[in-house]
This record gives C-alpha cells, sequence and structure tokens, in this order.
C-alpha cells in the first residue's frame, strides 16, 4: 500500500549508510588486526591502506546518517519516529540539533561521529602505532554502529534505528482516526492528520542542551584514545605509546571535565534541581571516568619522568574507557530508572548495552593480567621524599574515591542482579559528601606540595625552604575564610564542619602553592605551566564547591506566618523538618521576604519560545538596592500538562540570588459575586470566609489618602484590619468621598484575600452605625510560589573551571612542542 | 614488602571499609503493609496516586503543605503529607516514588520522584493528543 505525501527516500538512505558502517567498520577492524599482525613491511602496509580505505567508507557512512537524519528532523518529516518523537514544527531552528540528541540513537551517533574525527587525526598522527589503535577504535565504532543498525538477528532485536516509520511502530494502533473505516488499515492519507510532532522535552530547550553533549561525547569518546594504545601497547609488549598518549589523556580530561561541568553550570542555570551537583547517577556516571583519567594522566606523567608507575597507567587508562561504557549502560539501560531524574528512556537493549561492556572489558582485563609480568617496573621503591611517589598516592585516592562512587551508584545494578530492593540512603547527597570531602582534603594538599618535590629525590632543606611560604599564605587565607566567612554549616554536626574547614585549607592551599611555583618554581615560565595553571583551577573548583554548598541559603524561608495551621516547619520534632522552602506571591503584593521586599508584577507569555515570564521585582530593605528577575515557565509537551521552571539568577561577583517559580496560579474566572450589605461600628468585628476584620477608627480626610479625592470633597475612611484564618494581617481602607450631595466610593480590596470591601453610608450618626459593603469574589487573584536561595562565591567554582582547562590546553601544547623534539625522558 | 604497596592495600582497605559503612546508610523499598509495620523508620514506597481521594494542595493557605492518598500495588493505600510544593504534573505521574516515613496515621514525606509515562505508543493518552492535534 502506498500512502501520501510520505518521504522515504530519506530513510532508504539512512538505513543504507547504516549497514554500509556496521560492514565497513567491522572489516576495517579486521584489517587493522591483519596490519597490526603482520612484521613484513610491504605487506602491512598494503593492509593499512586497505583499512583506511574502510575507515574512510565508515566516516562516510555516519557522516551521511548524520546528515540524513538531521534532514528528517529539520523537514518535519513526521512518517519517522525519530522526528514525530522528538521535535516539532514550533522549535527554534538550534533547538533542532538538541532533537538530534534527545534520544539514544542520536548521541550514539555523535559519539560514533567523534570516533571518526579522533580515528583521522589518529591516522595522521600515530605512525606505527596506528594498526593496532585504529583497530581499537574500529571495533568501538562497530559497536556503536551496532547500536542504531535496528534489525532482527535470530530473533534478538539488534540496536534502534533512527530511521523506522512511525507506522511501523505502532504509533497509530489505538487511534482510531487514522483507520480505514472499512478496512481498519491505516488511512492512505494518514500524514494529513498529522500537524505536528509530539516535541523536544521542554527541560531540554535550552542553549546547553544544544552544546552540553557534543563537548561531553567528545570527552567519552575520546577516553578511547588511551584505552586502545594501552591495548596495542599490551599486545605488542611496546611501552613507548606513553608518549604519545600524554597530549590525548590531558585532551580527554579538559573536554570530560568540560562536558561534565557544562551539565553542572546547566543544571543550576536551567533546571530547577536547586543546585549544581546533586550526586545523580547520571552525574556520578561521567564524573567517575574522569576521575580515574586524571589518575592514568599522572601516573602516565610519573612512568616518562621516573621510569616508576607504568602498570597502575596500563590499568586506569584500561579502566577509564571501560567506565565510559558502564556509564553508557546506566544511563541508556533505564535500570537506574527509580534513583535518577535525567536518564534516558529504556529502549529495550539492555543485553546488547552490557554486551557492550563485556566486550571491551573482558579481553582487556585478561590481556592486563597475562602481560603484567611483562610490563617493566623499577624494584627498588620510591623514595618518600619523591614527587613519583606522592602523585602515585594521589593517583590512588582519586581512582578510589571513583571506586567508592560508582560502587554507591551501582545500587540499583546491585538490586537488578540479586534481586534485593536496596534503596538509596536518607540524605543521598551528604552520604557521598561525608567521604568525598577527605578526598578533596588529601588531594588538595597534595596537589600543593608534590609542586615543591622533585623526582627521584628532593633534599629536606630545599623542600623545607620552598614550601614554608606557600603554607603560611594558604594558613592565613583560609583562617581568615573561616573566620570571617561565617562558613557554619551545623546540619551535619562538628566533625563535618571541621571537615569542611580542613577542606578549605587544603583546596586554598592548592591555589596558591601552585600559583606561586608558576612564579617561583617555573620563574615565571608560563608556557611550562600547564600543569600548574591547571591545579590552580583545581583547587579554584574545590574552594566554590565547598563555599557555595556549606552556604548556600534559602532565602524564601516562608517567614510570613502563612502557616500556623500546621505548626511550625522549623520547629523541633516537626518530621518535615526543612522543606518550607517555598514562598506565595500574590500579584502585586509586596511580601516580607528576610532581606528583601519582593512583588511579582506581572507576567507575559513570550510567542518566540513559548516561555511565561515572571517579573519578580526585588526591593532590599536596607541600601535601597533594587532589581527585577524573570523566571520563566514553559509548558509542558509529551502529554504533560504541567509546566517546567527555568530559574533566573541575579549574578554578583561573590554571590547569586538563584529564583524560581514552584507553581502558579492564574485567575481567569469571571467574577459574579455581589455586595453583601453589614453593619458595624468602630470596635465591631466582621467575618467573612476565610477569617475576620475589625473596624479600628473612622478617618476625616486623612493626609495619606489624599491622592484618592479631588479637590473640593471631603472624605471618610474607614481604618480596617482584615485577619486571615491563617494569621496574615491586611490593613486596609475603603471611604466615601462626598461633594455636596454628591457621593462617591472609594472601595478597598485586599487581593490575596480576594476580598473587597466598600464604605456604603453612614446607618445613624448618634450610634456611629456604618454599613459597609463586602464582596468575596469566588476567584482567587493570580499567585505564585517560588523559592529563592543564596549562593556563595559560586563564581569561584565556575572561574575554576575555565581555569582548569586552560591549564589543560597549555599543557596539551607543551606536551606537544616536546615530543615535536623526541624529548623522551624515561630513565 | 615496599610501602607503597602498604599504602595501597591500606588505602583499598578504607575504601572497602567506607563501603560497608555505606551499607549501613541504604534504606529499602517497601509496601505500605510493611511500612507500616516499620513506622519511624525511613523507607521508599513505590506506588499510585489514588485518583478516587481528594489531592490538597493550595498555595494561598500554605505552599508548603501537600497532602494526598497513595496505592500500592497490592491495592494499600495511605494518606501522605509532603511538606513541600505539590510536583508540576504529579497528577499525570504513572508511578510515584515517595521517600519518607511513617508517622501514626500518615506518610511523613521527605521527597517525591516522579515518573511520567514517556513512551509514546505503550500511552493512550498520548494517542489522544494525537488525535486532538489533528
Amino acid at each position: 500500500m502506498n500512502y501520501i505525501g510520505e518521504h522515504l527516500l530519506p530513510g532508504q538512505i539512512g538505513h543504507f549508510f547504516a549497514v554500509l558502517s556496521l560492514v565497513a567498520s567491522l572489516l576495517a577492524t579486521i584489517a587493522y588486526a591483519l596490519a597490526f599482525r603482520t612484521r613484513e613491511l610491504t605487506d602491512k602496509q598494503s593492509w593499512i591502506r586497505l583499512a583506511r580505505g574502510l575507515f574512510l567508507a565508515e566516516s562516510i557512512s555516519v557522516l551521511a546518517m548524520f546528515i540524513t537524519l538531521y534532514y528528517i528532523i529539520s523537514h518535519h518529516l513526521f512518517e519517522y519516529k525519530y522526528a514525530f518523537t522528538h521535535s516539532d514544527r514550533s522549535l527554534q531552528v538550534e533547538y533542532l540539533l538538541a532533537c538530534f540528541w534527545e534520544g539514544q540513537e542520536g548521541s550514539f551517533m555523535l559519539w560514533s561521529f567523534w570516533h571518526c574525527v579522533l580515528g583521522w587525526i589518529l591516522i595522521w598522527k600515530s605512525k606505527e602505532w596506528e594498526s593496532g589503535v585504529m583497530m581499537v577504535i574500529s571495533f568501538a565504532q562497530f559497536c556503536l554502529a551496532s547500536m542504531i543498525i535496528g534489525i532482527y538477528f535470530f530473533g534478538n532485536k539488534v540496536g534502534s534505528s533512527p530511521f523506522v516509520l512511525s507506522r511501523n511502530e505502532g504509533f497509530f494502533d489505538q487511534a482510531p482516526i487514522f483507520k480505514d473505516m472499512m478496512t481498519g488499515a491505516l488511512r492512505a492519507d494518514y500524514l494529513t492528520l498529522i500537524k505536528d510532532g509530539s516535541g523536544l522535552n521542554t527541560l531540554l530547550q535550552n542553549y546547553w542542551m544544544v552544546i552540553h553533549p557534543p563537548v561531553l561525547f567528545l570527552g567519552f569518546a575520546s577516553t578511547i584514545v588511551p584505552f586502545a594504545y594501552a591495548i596495542a601497547g599490551l599486545l605488542s609488549r611496546k611501552h613507548e605509546w606513553i608518549k604519545p598518549t600524554l597530549p590525548w589523556a590531558s585532551f580527554s580530561a579538559a573536554m570530560l571535565g568540560t562536558g561534565v561541568m557544562m551539565g553542572a553550570a546547566w543544571a543550576y542555570e536551567s533546571l530547577s534541581f536547586g543546585g549544581y551537583w546533586a550526586w545523580d547517577p547520571v552525574e556520578n556516571a561521567s564524573l567517575v571516568p574522569w576521575l580515574t583519567l586524571v589518575a592514568g594522566l599522572h601516573t602516565n606523567l610519573i612512568y616518562r619522568n621516573s621510569g616508576y608507575s607504568l602498570r597502575p597507567t596500563y590499568f586506569f587508562y584500561i579502566i577509564s574507557f571501560i567506565l565510559v561504557l558502564y556509564s553508557t549502560f546506566l544511563t541508556r539501560s533505564g535500570i537506574l530508572g527509580d534513583t535518577s531524574v535525567h536518564a534516558f528512556t529504556d529502549l529495550g537493549m539492555n543485553v546488547q548495552l552490557l554486551l557492550f561492556v563485556l566486550v571491551f572489558l573482558l579481553p582487556a582485563l585478561f590481556l592486563y593480567f597475562r602481560e603484567y609480568k611483562t610490563i617493566p617496573a623499577i624494584a627498588k621503591e620510591e623514595n618518600t621524599y619523591s614527587r613519583e611517589f606522592w602523585i602515585f598516592i594521589g593517583s590512588l585516592v582519586l581512582f578510589l574515591s571513583g571506586i567508592i562512587i560508582i560502587s554507591k551508584t551501582s545500587v540499583p545494578v546491585v538490586n537488578k542482579v540479586l534481586g534485593t530492593n536496596i534503596a538509596p540512603p536518607e540524605d543521598v547527597e551528604f552520604a557521598y559528601n561525608q567521604i568525598q570531602i577527605f578526598v578533596a582534603i588529601v588531594v588538595g594538599i597534595l596537589t600543593a606540595i608534590t609542586q615543591y618535590l622533585k623526582y627521584k629525590d628532593t633534599s629536606k632543606a630545599f623542600f623545607g625552604k620552598k614550601i614554608w611560604v606557600p603554607t603560611l599564605i594558604s594558613v592565613l587565607i583560609s583562617l581568615s575564610i573561616s573566620l570571617f566567612a561565617d562558613v557554619n554549616y551545623d546540619k551535619k554536626g562538628p566533625g563535618f564542619l571541621f571537615a569542611i574547614h580542613m577542606a578549605i585549607f587544603a583546596s586554598v592551599y592548592a591555589v596558591v602553592a601552585n600559583a606561586l611555583y608558576i612564579w617561583k618554581g617555573l620563574n615565571g615560565k608560563i608556557k611550562a605551566a600547564g600543569a600548574s595553571v591547571a591545579h590552580v583551577g583545581f583547587g579554584l573548583v574545590l574552594v566554590g564547591i565547598l563555599i557555595s554548598s556549606s552556604k548556600k541559603t534559602v532565602l524564601s524561608w516562608n517567614t510570613t506566618g502563612i502557616t500556623p495551621l500546621q505548626g511550625d516547619p522549623k520547629a523541633k520534632g516537626n518530621p518535615a523538618g526543612d522543606p518550607a522552602e517555598n514562598i506565595t506571591l500574590f500579584k502585586t503584593v509586596a511580601t516580607d521576604m528576610g532581606k528583601f521586599m519582593v512583588t511579582y508584577t506581572k507576567d507575559t507569555l513570550n510567542p518566540l519560545d513559548r516561555k511565561r515570564y515572571f517579573e519578580i521585582d526585588f526591593v532590599a530593605k536596607k541600601g535601597g538596592e533594587h532589581f527585577k528577575l524573570y523566571p520563566d515557565v514553559i509548558k509542558q509537551n509529551k502529554g504533560g500538562e504541567g509546566f517546567s521552571a527555568n530559574p533566573a539568577a541575579k549574578h554578583y561577583w561573590h554571590k547569586d540570588i538563584f529564583v524560581y517559580i514552584t507553581s502558579f496560579q492564574e485567575n481567569n474566572r469571571e467574577d459574579t459575586t455581589t455586595f453583601r450589605n453589614r453593619e458595624a461600628k468602630v470596635g465591631d468585628t466582621l467575618f467573612y470566609g476565610n477569617g475576620f476584620m475589625i473596624l479600628n477608627k473612622v478617618e476625616i480626610n486623612p493626609a495619606e489618602l489624599q491622592r484618592k479625592v479631588l479637590p473640593g470633597e471631603t472624605s471618610l475612611f474607614l481604618d480596617m484590619t482584615v485577619i486571615s484564618k491563617d494569621g496574615r494581617r491586611y490593613p486596609v481602607k475603603p471611604g466615601i468621598a462626598l461633594k455636596g450631595m454628591e457621593l462617591r466610593s472609594l472601595p478597598d480590596s485586599v487581593l490575596s484575600q480576594s476580598l473587597v470591601l466598600k464604605f456604603n453610608r453612614v446607618l445613624d450618626q448618634n450610634t456611629g452605625k456604618l454599613e459597609i459593603g463586602v464582596k468575596e469574589s469566588g476567584a482567587i487573584t493570580d499567585l505564585i510560589t517560588l523559592k529563592v536561595y543564596e549562593f556563595p562565591m559560586i563564581n569561584v567554582l565556575w572561574l575554576g573551571v575555565v581555569v582548569m582547562v586552560l591549564g589543560f590546553v597549555m599543557s596539551i601544547r607543551q606536551r606537544l612542542r616536546e615530543s615535536g623534539r623526541g624529548a623522551l625522558r624515561v630513565s | 614488602m615496599k610501602k607503597t604497596h602498604i599504602i595501597v592495600l591500606v588505602c583499598i582497605a578504607a575504601a572497602i571499609v567506607v563501603l560497608i559503612s555505606y551499607t549501613g546508610d541504604l534504606t529499602t523499598y517497601e509496601t505500605i503493609a510493611s511500612a507500616k509495620e516499620k513506622e519511624g523508620k525511613f523507607v521508599n514506597l513505590i506506588v499510585k496516586l489514588d485518583k478516587a481521594q481528594p489531592l490538597e494542595y493550595d498555595a494561598v493557605k500554605n505552599p508548603n503543605y501537600l497532602t494526598f492518598t497513595a496505592v500500592d500495588t497490592l491495592g494499600n493505600n495511605i494518606k501522605v503529607v509532603y511538606h513541600n510544593n505539590k510536583p508540576t504534573d504529579m497528577e499525570k505521574s504513572e508511578r510515584l516514588v515517595l521517600k519518607g516515613r511513617v508517622q501514626g496515621d500518615h506518610f511523613e514525606c521527605k521527597d517525591i520522584l516522579l515518573k511520567c509515562p514517556s513512551k509514546y505508543k505503550d500511552d493512550p493518552k498520548a494517542n489522544k493528543n494525537v488525535q486532538a492535534a489533528s
């Protein structure tokens, strides 16, 4: 049957290249393997030529698939499932790329694409290592190609293709409108009924979604280079690969680090997770390979400079790539379901994903242990006063910290394997923090002192002479932070607070010692200072994390007295404990929020990005500071009827004020209620639906309300207080203005109580009886609830990330220059 | 034995101790019935929102007070009190993971994780939306 309006060609092209990519990468693996085994030079050369040709075919296929899928998304061809489920017509152009990697298939393709780019650089640069390294990479390409092939192999589905048609995936099975009345089959013109796709998840409609995945996947993809060199080294029992790998490992660490921190920045800036890091499994899964990779980078340096630590270098590089694969398994298999907020959805490929891990893990471990004895190691142990000894300790701590994090993250896997029903601890973040704070202390101090140690041996006098200046400065700086910055995070007891102060010292020490080392130790030779700059950045990251997390304060503590019915949420014994963090703002009503008076002034709907922006006006009680913030919400798609919130932040150099909407209610009901007239005299109490009001006194021509009155009028105002059930007090002054026989009513209202009061007339001059019109409209006014946080020193964290990446780039340049000169300093 | 070996072993031992102590912090997934037996113990419940019962949240009265009834797969139900804002789209979620403890007659919830229907074809409601769009 032919369906009207379908574009089948792009899908056929896509499928063709998917198959070609699978075949070409497999053949490239074989050709490279044969080239690797062949000793005879001309044969080897011809195998390599063949393999390069196949890798070229593979690269072209990946690129062609990339372009085809982008074509499908950008031309809104909703007959394709990928376009239908991940995009819609209203998306801005820049988000079309984000649609691309919203799904698993597109992100696998992105990964594959980076492997191709890296592969060509390796073919160009890696010389005699090409066959071994490219064999591993081509095999990884084969595995990735199998993830998006989407064919059935002996009844098992292999991969999930992005080029499948919606109608073949059962999308319209349950919707009778798409069916032909007579036959029950799909209507030939079904496409005319599909006006739009289901869109990109609103949480992901953000510029970070455009740039974060490519960088992170470049980080993931690049971890294969040290791994591939290590495998080639084990197979050939040659260990010179350690030199060309150093800049690669630095590059990988820089990219992976940037990718992870971009994710953190995204979470902080645009998602309502209330912070930049939550020890979420998805976050951990990308952090851990970075930790082990950095460990490997350091032992690699040790070996290059002293000949020690070759075995751990092999191990760390291997395990880093394996952990990348494992994190792929964790985030894509749906196994994290109940513990993570942002994993991919399950595509039913768990077995294949697990095989992807094992097919690299098992051979790599087998090779490593088989060749362990043949890897050279120095029998004499490291000197305690040597740089290599302490760098090794630091690497070991980083590695173990990674292992601890990933073990904790793997609880759902344990449940799956053992059939248990263990759940994360009550305070997940603290369970990580209480351990990692000590890692921060150890690593921070090691980062500081190791710079002042020399390889092989350092004279104690030299070390003592050099180290005391940075130590003294750091003690002074960190003491002043501890004493004056008011870091008093006492929720977890004095022990943890002490650890925080220790960690602040350690991280300040890392910054100061490395900064001084650039100046003193390297005599300001900035070109050689890549490592020190990266260390300064790392130290700054730690300082930023420590201060911003331990001093994060909630500004929106609900102090408005709006909650007496439920008791004080902060009171001891209240099981709710902390989270009374939402404050309610009624439109145009200024509300007291600690340091600020805040007002929700208006909201506007931006038709371009389909977001509703709320204008929140902040006026500081002291100092007269005044600013507006515009947090927004976007209506959810994909079957959701609610909205997702995007925070807004006011940035200062030393802190951020961070606000996001947690709910909003709009009043669009028509007001049909009428005034009811009540009698009262001064001192009387009147009840209304949600509380009562007191008539305090009558004021004649009050000066402060003169603006409401026209010249020549006499005015009479009632000074009243409305007290709602929840204890809030609202002053209100309805009045009348008289001019001769003309009487003008000046009603007043309590917006948040939807209460309008009107002073009708004086009933009896003698008894002081008055008539007051009371109107309670059923509809409440527009209101929002929001949370407001203050993050101090958050900019130190972001600055640290930038400095660290800069340091990595400098050291990559430095290594490349050195390797150009061929200066291998293995003793 | 070299001192690096000793340090490696000590560090690994420390890591193992840390992980073992972590198991002490771990909690469990429970059913409503078993959670009621373990009153006061921090547990995780995998439940559904009971749509027959009222969900109470009024930002005017108290933006930090949400109460609803949860029902688990065994059909037991319990009143849940959550001192925070109502998570967006809660009515739409197909499953809730509640973290907290049973206190007296209700479940005092500290955190709610929503599992929303995201797979299009399994969700008849989403298909209805397709029709609406057409």
